[in-house]
């Protein structure tokens, strides 16, 4: 399993400015270390009104629970919501507040 | 988020024929319901696509709305008998082959009832180990645990004792080992007051305890995970030599005279029979579809066809989230008119700020036509994938689509309410893989308004046919399974969805024999004729897949286990069954991914006269369908190619392939024997789609797209681009009378 280095500083502003990607080689290392945690308390984003709002959210930890609602995290550009998806991931696996 | 779901009696029906609408609401005390037809489902606002057109319907208006629960989790039962309340002393016992002996209480044999306790129940108790109580029907509870927990499956013989005599109640669990483990026979015992145990008006049940739903119908609860062979029932007390030839005899009761019940699920496979084959006949029924045609606990790998050694497939695999039909009431009925037009229509629900959309196709009248043109709608495939679960299930589902997990409010729905059921592309609590799908229940995955994939994303295609004012009618794949060639034989030209992936033997031989005859088929997809699956005879509305081998699947299929038992037929891609999609259509799939869509550009055999009708108005070097909506092209998602090896029929002229693939878009696991570094479509000249067309010898042709991204285009610049004139220039050839004329 690839080991982020959270001071790779470079690789979070380059997504931080394509988050839709295709990513460089280095950086799609880190998104599919990112996108294999574990489906407990994996950040996500729920689509509320299609192409227009999405609402970040945490799963649960079984099936048949409700997801968590983040209050306030709340996205009309879906851009915007994978941005803060990846700041919730980077900071579960690395330690790191990217905030 | 949801306040409303409902479901139909039916998904296919012709004028004349009753809907049966079945509505549940979620904390909302009223809704509103009316008709609509279904144009074009993509509401996303930046496509501007999105069409509907409210119809008159006697039963629009405002109804009350009322919570319908559904009795989840598959068991047995056998309806209660004199044989049952009259038990003195006895012995119960079955080969279980426990999944989750972990999760809490789960009843493996139970005749019981609550308020006050009655009955007695053989069950796996809150420490995972093999337990059994009984109730005097005075309040009194007395159990007895192993209390050590049984392994994971692993097959045990379980059986409970109770003298009625002595006041003794035990249980006993004896494990057939595997070869490198050594788990321990043992058994437990308990004094408690002598005397029968408390009747019940319960039924005997398998797999679960008996509960009353909120509705006052009969329900179920605390469902056994895993396997059970071989139940039986027997009066007195057996002694452990005994109770061993009772447990492996096929005709106990040929053995021991004290026999009350010996059920056989090797019997009756593909049925919800439960045959019990003693003399007394306590015949029952199972529930939510338990798995059958299982390996039993003495299979032994000499046959992998339950029907070549049934006594080696006693098993049934029960599940607490399988689910057949979730029996709610019907809230109203609409018979629709003779004047209605065949086409996609829906009953719109609307209750507070939430409003669901039933999805149903209406036929012509049975035995006409009223087009020259058939639309098949896959709903074969559409069951398959209802209610999809794997994106919230799954832990390797972001990365097999290159995406972050962005859920609907309808998945966010699901994955709070488990009763709803899976789909065949996920995984059942206890890890086994889903192998049915109905209907017969909320599918929140088949509606306008829902992302482009399956069914929303065939809309595409409905509501560009609408566009350019082509007349069509819309036949289903369940049609097509009754019916076969007859119905298709009717229609000039078919056209597909985007992703009729799963067929079952009626509907390939039936789609075969239209083309072999004079048919015309335009196949406007990807992925497609792959799964063999199987519907059910017996029970309308369920379907069964099996997934042995490979193929694209999302699980792997129990070793041992890979013949449907609806059909007895072996299942898996059609591929590996000696009959490729590439000799029925020209291609097959090769690769898939869905980050990114291709393009396609134009091949040599695009100028060969025989081809000239697909490309009138395109320039020779046009690049085909760099644009759309599904990924920003038109060949993605899962794409097909031909391939001479697997029947690619010889006169095939490939007329266009596609370039443009993304890193992310990989060769199907069939394609590839072995995983090596250039696998996906920035390095594997395989990963491509091919656009194809052959004649066949009774005039008839298929031309074919290879690709489920390719309706996305259609809609671009107002419908005004090449992929719409290409399906334009095919379909207005295809509804000609003139014959193809086979090259020579």
């Amino acid at each position: 399993m690839h080991k982020i280095d959270p001071s790779r500083m470079d690789l979070v502003e380059e997504f931080r400015n394509n988050p839709d990607g295709p990513y460089s080689p280095e950086l799609t290392l880190v998104v599919n270390r990112l996108r294999l945690m574990p489906m407990a308390d994996r950040h996500i984003l729920v689509c509320t009104r299609r192409g227009r709002e999405w609402v970040l959210a945490k799963m649960p930890s079984t099936r048949g629970t409700k997801l968590e609602l983040i209050e306030g995290q709340v996205f009309d550009e879906y851009s915007r919501g994978v941005w803060e998806v990846f700041k919730r991931r980077w900071q579960t696996v690395t330690g790191v507040d990217l905030a | 988020m949801k306040k409303i779901l409902g479901y139909l009696n039916a998904w296919v029906i012709a004028p004349g024929e009753v809907l049966k609408v079945k509505v549940s609401t979620y904390g909302s005390e009223r809704y509103h319901a009316d008709l609509v037809r279904v144009i074009c489902g993509d509401a996303n606002p930046d496509h501007g696509i999105y069409r509907e057109e409210e119809i008159d319907a006697p039963f629009s208006g405002e109804y009350t709305g009322r919570l319908q629960p559904i009795d989840c989790g598959s068991y047995a039962v056998l309806p209660n008998s004199p044989e049952f309340t009259t038990l003195d002393s006895f012995t119960v016992q079955a080969w279980i082959w426990p999944t989750t002996p972990d999760k809490g209480e789960q009843g493996i044999i139970t005749h019981w009832q609550d308020d006050p306790a009655h009955g007695f129940a053989l069950l796996i108790d809150d420490s995972g180990a093999l337990a059994m109580k009984v109730g005097d029907g005075s309040g009194n509870v007395s159990e007895v645990s192993i209390d050590k927990p049984l392994a994971t499956r692993r097959w045990h013989l379980v059986s409970g004792l109770y003298d009625a005599k002595s006041g003794q109640i035990s249980v006993c669990q004896e494990p057939i080992n595997v070869d490198h483990e050594n788990h321990q026979a043992a058994i437990a015992t308990k004094q408690i007051n002598p005397g029968k145990v408390g009747t019940t008006d319960s039924p005997l049940m398998f797999a679960a305890f008996p509960m009353m739903q909120a509705n006052g119908k009969p329900g179920s609860q605390c469902h056994f995970n895993g396997k059970i062979d071989r139940p039986r029932l027997t009066a007195g007390i057996l002694s452990a030599a005994e109770r061993s030839v009772v447990a492996w005899d096929a005709l106990p009761h040929e053995r021991n005279r004290h026999v009350i019940g010996a059920w056989d699920f090797s019997h009756d496979i593909g049925t919800d029979v439960v045959s019990d084959v003693s003399p007394n006949g306590l015949h029952g029924y199972t529930v939510n579809l338990p798995s059958r045609g299982c390996k039993g606990y003495n299979w032994s790998g000499a046959e992998q066809d339950w029907k070549q050694a049934p006594q080696e497939y006693g098993a049934a695999h029960f599940h607490d989230d399988d689910l057949y039909d979730a029996g709610w009431e019907t809230d109203f009925e609409y018979i629709v008119p003779d004047d209605l037009r065949s086409g996609v229509y829906a009953v719109r629900l609307k209750a507070d700020d939430d409003e669901w959309y039933v999805t149903f196709f209406v036929r012509p009248p049975r035995g006409t036509t009223t087009s020259k043109l058939a639309f098949l709608a896959s709903t074969v495939t559409y069951m398959a994938y209802s209610n999809y679960h794997w994106l919230f299930h799954e832990r390797f589902s972001e990365v097999t689509e290159a995406m972050w997990a962005t859920l609907e409010k309808t998945e966010v729905f699901l994955q709070e309410h488990n009763e709803l059921g899976l789909s065949t592309y996920d995984t059942h609590s206890d890890g086994s893989g889903v192998r049915y799908a109905s209907r017969l229940r909320p599918v929140l995955n088949m509606a306008a308004k829902t992302p482009l994939w399956s069914f929303n994303a065939d809309t595409l295609i409905m509501g560009w046919l609408e566009n350019q004012g082509i007349e069509y009618d819309v036949i289903t794949d369940e049609d097509l399974h009754q019916e076969g060639a007859s119905l298709l034989d009717q229609y000039q030209a078919v056209l597909t969805g985007t992703h009729p992936e799963y067929y079952t033997t009626p509907m390939w031989d039936g789609m075969r024999a239209y083309l072999a005859r004079k048919g015309r088929l335009i196949y406007l997809g990807g992925n497609g004729f792959i799964w063999r699956c199987a519907l059910s005879s017996e029970m309308p509305g369920i379907l069964e897949l099996r997934r042995p081998e490979d193929g694209i699947r999302y699980r792997d299929e129990e070793p041992g286990e890979s013949y449907l038992e609806f059909t007895g037929e072996y299942g898996g891609l059609w591929r590996r069954l000696g009959m490729p999609p590439q000799a029925l259509v020209g291609v097959g799939t090769v690769a898939v991914g869905f980050d990114a869509s291709g393009y396609y550009k134009r091949k040599e055999a695009s100028f060969d006269s025989r081809a000239s009708f697909i490309f009138e108005g395109i320039g020779d070097d046009e690049v085909i369908g760099d644009f759309g909506i599904v990924g920003g092209g038109a060949s993605g998602g899962e794409i097909d190619a031909v391939d001479p090896m697997m029947g690619t029929p010889s006169h095939t002229l490939v007329v266009a392939s596609s370039e443009g693939h993304s890193e992310n878009t990989y060769l199907a696991p069939d394609e590839c024997g072995f995983n090596h570094s250039a696998m996906n479509g920035t390095q594997n000249p395989n990963v491509r789609a091919d656009m194809t067309f052959f004649e066949t010898p009774g005039g008839g042709g298929v031309f074919s797209v290879g690709s489920i991204s390719w309706s996305g285009s259609l809609s671009h610049n107002d419908y005004d681009n090449n992929v719409s004139r290409i399906t334009r220039n095919v379909i207005r050839r295809f509804l000609d009378n003139k014959p193809f004329v086979m090259p020579d």
